[in-house]
């Protein structure tokens, strides 16, 4: 079970909010996913987003935080805190290592040498599925946040 | 979300049943690599069942292709919903495996 969960809606009721905190393990990831995908279902984002654009992005999210940014250490933690509004979706994924450079990461998996990588398409896929992806700065560890404006 | 293998004909049929993700990736390599090494060398991966495929997912694919490849065998692809054809698309790998719309086209193929 997650360590910590909370849903709940905003003050103002136009934004729902799922917060969670799982022990770094990516078997905990499809449960997270649906958590947000749930909220998202309930403010009518588009199937396509519901389908491919929030589990994909997101699993890659935590994929990298638990087995890049924590370096798949069973002691460490993921924190996950979405924010669904009706224009956008605003999910942030913390970890507790140091974080990887976006920036650095910019491989283009699809030129005719890289096809054939088994890797490299996590960073690529996520910009593609979202609107927008950034890194921030976190007092320990690292944030990635995404944001996705609803169809 | 399970994998399940069976034979139809020459051709080792797997579905993929609920998302092919980093958590279960392994699972699907290692039975494709198992049937493989019992000396199969036809191999069909049907998505009709599958919701969403990560990076990593996409990975082993790519991975088993080039196995079978190596074996001197052949990996297609079958059922694909428009959102993971979308998925292929993106990433360019709709240009590396052989997909077909239906499971039967795609047993046809080999």
């Amino acid at each position: 079970m997650p360590r910590t969960e909370r849903h709940g809606i905003s003050p103002d009721g136009r934004v729902r909010v799922v917060d969670v905190e799982i022990p770094n393990d990516v078997r905990y990831i499809e449960r997270v996913v649906e958590l947000v995908r749930r909220e998202c279902r309930v403010m009518a984002y588009g199937e396509r987003q519901l389908m491919l654009n929030v589990p994909v992005a997101l699993t890659e999210a935590l994929s990298n935080a638990i087995l890049r940014g924590n370096g798949d250490d069973p002691a460490k933690h993921v924190h996950v805190h979405a924010e669904v509004g009706a224009e956008r979706l605003v999910v942030e994924v913390g970890d507790e290592g140091a974080g990887f450079d976006l920036e650095a990461s910019l491989i283009d998996p699809t030129t005719p040498e890289n096809l054939g990588r088994e890797d490299g398409r996590g960073l690529f896929l996520m910009r593609k599925l979202m609107d927008r992806v950034e890194r921030l700065a976190a007092p320990r560890g690292s944030v990635v946040r995404m944001t996705l404006h609803r169809e | 979300m399970s994998f399940s293998v069976k034979k139809e004909g020459e051709v080792v049929v797997v579905d993929v049943e609920g998302q092919l993700i980093v958590g279960n990736r392994q699972e699907l390599k290692q039975k494709v690599l198992d049937e493989l090494e019992r000396g199969e060398k036809k191999f069909l991966i049907d998505f009709s069942q599958t919701g969403y495929i990560d990076s990593s997912g996409l990975g082993v694919l790519v991975s088993l292709s080039k196995k079978i490849r190596e074996q001197g065998g052949e990996l297609r692809l079958a059922n694909l919903n428009d959102d993971l054809k979308t998925l292929f698309e993106l990433t360019k790998l709709d240009t590396l495996f052989q997909i077909a719309d239906t499971r039967e086209r795609a047993l046809q193929s080999f």
